[in-house]
């Protein structure tokens, strides 16, 4: 393997995602994560209803904010043509990649023709989407994330649950013991005196990523927005390694989904202000970098990357363009408001969505990204109660629980989907037609009176044998459920003879 | 075909072309609000620096002529030894600063730069607001890494000139070609508990000088 060879240790395999319902039964059985998640989704719930209750035109930002995004989506080829050329004109390079595997296979080319084997990253919803860091290790180049969450979720050899703070699930202490036992192995260790203050472990953090960052030669990002006009890309963070990576190496490849384009450098005076209030709960989050190509010095006086390679990702997005009701989904600008409210979300975990977009945006995300062929993108529509607190807080207006009732449909009963830009019908997922024939079953009982009677008593005079999960198709609707106490008569007879009984109290009535 | 055409292709599939006698597009609304609320200039500089101040930046107000002074006194109280000087910075901000120059040269490696105790710098913009200085790369702030890499950052910020009171009001003022570092207090984490802690990898300690008649 390539560990060997890199006299490093490698990023450790994680195993695949389960369905929903399976994921979100054993962390809702986890008393330390259900408390770690409780305490971060209502202390930056708080913070941001303050921080955009200051703004007193925030539904005019929001109405805004949807409809640059919406003419965007609209006019989408035509701005993306006008961001390669302006960031051509700036000197950067544009590559586009229609799916995971050539974005991967991209990149990695880029880090190869370079000699070097290792990259900086700054944290990035969309290189974790494709899986970036597993395909570059598997060329032999090391990923290291410098995101102070990303870095604990790489060291603790576990995954992100979260859009703005994949670290969430994870308390100081544990987060202590992850760095005392594996930061050595890495680079720098842990001091040996260290403690759970959250002060102390962003020192130790500091640290340890400081050697990388003045060493890296490349470095891999995101980006927030993509200007068509100017080709300005935009990255915003708070603790400065976005700035680091993005500003020391000799050569930035950034990787950015193709609806993060909008149309003009004044669009960002929307989204400025919606989306630091909206994520983090601030008036402005501590640090935004913008750069244009290799900028006006073409990279020359040392300021910033001497070669800049723009990746253009697909992947699914084009697909989600083609739904009426699902495209609105590609607003998104990922500020993870609706995972902080979310009444599921908070029982669950971001695990449980199985995918790198957890909450309910991932709910309806991933099954457009990646279509509803998997049992858990089938699942994670009905991840979700319809309680319309997302939408209340999204900052550009997605309509969640619309999209949620439209994809349940979808997955219930099938029909015309674009996968692979080719419109094809899927058919109802598996579990759905057991619940179908189910359906069926029930009306031809329901038609034929006699037949239904003498089955409710029978099932009566069996309730002592009711077993605790139903066996065949009925299993899953029992996996989460308990199976209803039978009653002792079927509810016909008991209507009967109350009925019955009145008659004769009132009888007796009248003759008292 | 190419990817580039392949998804193009897809766009214009999934999103076709209005025809003609379509319905005319909406135009996008901004009704939002160029600033919120009314000040005097004076009163933008006093919200700029509680904002500053709210998100853990020293703030300082001095005039032309304290200024030097001011700039010694910061810089030794952080017992700064060396400070990285822009080639553009005026040089009497620091006529009276004991500590060693050190210029902003293309040639000077990060970890050369690593051992610097401080930076001195302008600005492009401040945004009162928000709280946001705006570095622009001018010859007063120097290249991007400057202002990142040593641990305490002394900004100097022209009062009320180069103040604005909103985002939608600093735009205009920028050049987008030219890299634009948005600087909001220092550096700062809140991912572990939402704890929020100051200095990660950026300068941990943030001091922004309103220079200007008091």
């Amino acid at each position: 393997m390539t560990r060997t060879h890199l006299g490093m240790p490698g990023f450790p395999a994680v195993p695949p995602f389960p369905a929903f319902p399976l994921a979100a039964h054993e962390a809702v059985g986890d008393p330390v994560l259900r408390a770690n998640l409780r305490h971060a989704t209502h202390t930056i719930r708080d913070k941001r209803a303050r921080a955009v209750a200051e703004l007193a035109d925030w539904d005019a930002l929001r109405t805004a904010g949807k409809e640059i995004k919406d003419h965007t989506l609209r006019h989408l080829d035509r701005y993306l043509l006008e961001l390669e050329a302006s960031v051509t004109a700036a000197g950067g390079t544009v590559h586009w990649a229609a799916d995971a595997a050539e974005a991967n296979r991209i990149v990695t080319e880029l880090v190869l023709a370079t000699g070097e084997r290792e990259v900086v990253k700054v944290k990035s919803m969309a290189t974790q989407e494709i899986g970036l860091n597993e395909a570059l290790e598997a060329a032999g180049i090391a990923a290291y994330e410098t995101d102070l969450a990303e870095l604990i979720v790489q060291l603790g050899h576990d995954r992100p649950s979260h859009i703005l703070v994949p670290a969430i699930h994870r308390n100081r202490a544990e987060i202590r013991d992850i760095f005392a036992s594996e930061m050595g192995s890495w680079g720098r260790p842990a001091p040996d005196d260290l403690g759970d203050d959250p002060r102390e472990l962003a020192e130790a953090a500091r640290l340890h990523l400081r050697e990388k960052f003045l060493r890296a030669k490349v470095a891999v990002s995101g980006a927030n927005f993509m200007v068509a006009e100017t080709g300005t890309l935009v990255v915003l963070e708070s603790e400065g390694n976005g700035r680091m990576c993005l500003t020391l190496p000799e050569t930035l490849i950034s990787v950015v989904g193709i609806e993060k384009v909008i149309p003009s450098f004044r669009d960002l005076e929307v989204f400025l202000q919606t989306l630091p209030r909206s994520s983090t709960a601030e008036r402005m989050n501590p640090y935004t970098t913008m750069w244009t190509g290799l900028g006006p010095s073409q990279g020359a006086d040392g300021d910033g990357p001497a070669a800049f390679h723009l990746v253009l990702l697909d992947n699914g997005r084009t697909d989600t363009l083609a739904d009426e009701v699902g495209r609105q989904a590609l607003r998104c600008i990922r500020c993870s408001a609706c995972l902080n409210v979310c009444p599921v979300y908070e029982r669950a975990g971001g695990h449980a969505y199985g995918s790198v977009y957890p909450g309910p945006i991932g709910a309806i995300l991933s099954p457009q990204l990646r279509g509803t062929g998997s049992e858990i993108d089938a699942s994670l529509p009905y991840a979700s109660t319809l309680c319309g607190a997302c939408y209340e807080v999204c900052p550009v207006a997605i309509d969640i629980p619309e999209v949620l009732v439209h994809l349940r449909e979808r997955v219930a009963q099938g029909g015309p989907v674009t996968r692979d830009g080719i419109r094809v019908r899927i058919r109802p997922a598996h579990g759905h037609a057991a619940e179908r024939a189910a359906m069926r079953a029930a009306r031809l009982l329901l038609d034929r009176p006699g037949a239904l009677r003498a089955g409710e008593r029978l099932l009566s005079r069996a309730r002592r044998l009711r077993p605790r999960r139903l066996p065949g198709p009925g299993r899953a609707w029992t996996d989460s459920r308990e199976l209803p106490e039978l009653p002792a008569q079927p509810f016909r007879d008991w209507w009967a003879a109350r009925e019955r009984g009145r008659d004769h109290e009132q009888d007796g009535g009248r003759q008292s | 075909m190419s990817s580039k055409d392949r998804i193009l292709a897809r766009i214009r599939r999934a999103v076709p072309e209005p025809g003609p006698g379509s319905a005319p597009e909406p135009a996008i609304s901004r009704d939002y609000l160029p600033v919120h609320g009314t000040r005097a200039p004076a009163e933008t500089v006093d919200l700029l620096a509680a904002n500053l101040t709210e998100y853990r930046a020293k703030v300082h107000r001095v005039d032309e002529g304290g200024l030097a002074m001011l700039l010694m006194r910061l810089l030794a109280e952080r017992g700064a030894r060396t400070v990285l000087v822009p080639p553009g910075l005026p040089p009497y901000w620091l006529s009276a600063a004991d500590p060693t120059r050190i210029h902003d040269r293309a040639a000077s490696t990060a970890r050369e730069l690593e051992g610097v105790d401080s930076v001195v710098t302008g600005c492009a913009l401040a945004i009162a607001e928000t709280g946001t200085i705006v570095l622009d790369g001018g010859p007063d702030q120097g290249r991007r890494r400057i202002t990142l890499i040593p641990d305490h950052h002394i900004c100097v910020v022209r009062v009320p000139g180069q103040v604005v009171d909103s985002v939608p009001q600093a735009l205009p003022r920028l050049d987008p070609s030219r890299p634009l570092t948005w600087i909001s207090g220092p550096s700062a984490t809140s991912d572990i508990e939402l704890d929020r802690v100051e200095g990660v990898h950026g300068p941990r300690t943030l001091e922004v000088v309103l220079l200007g008649a008091q």
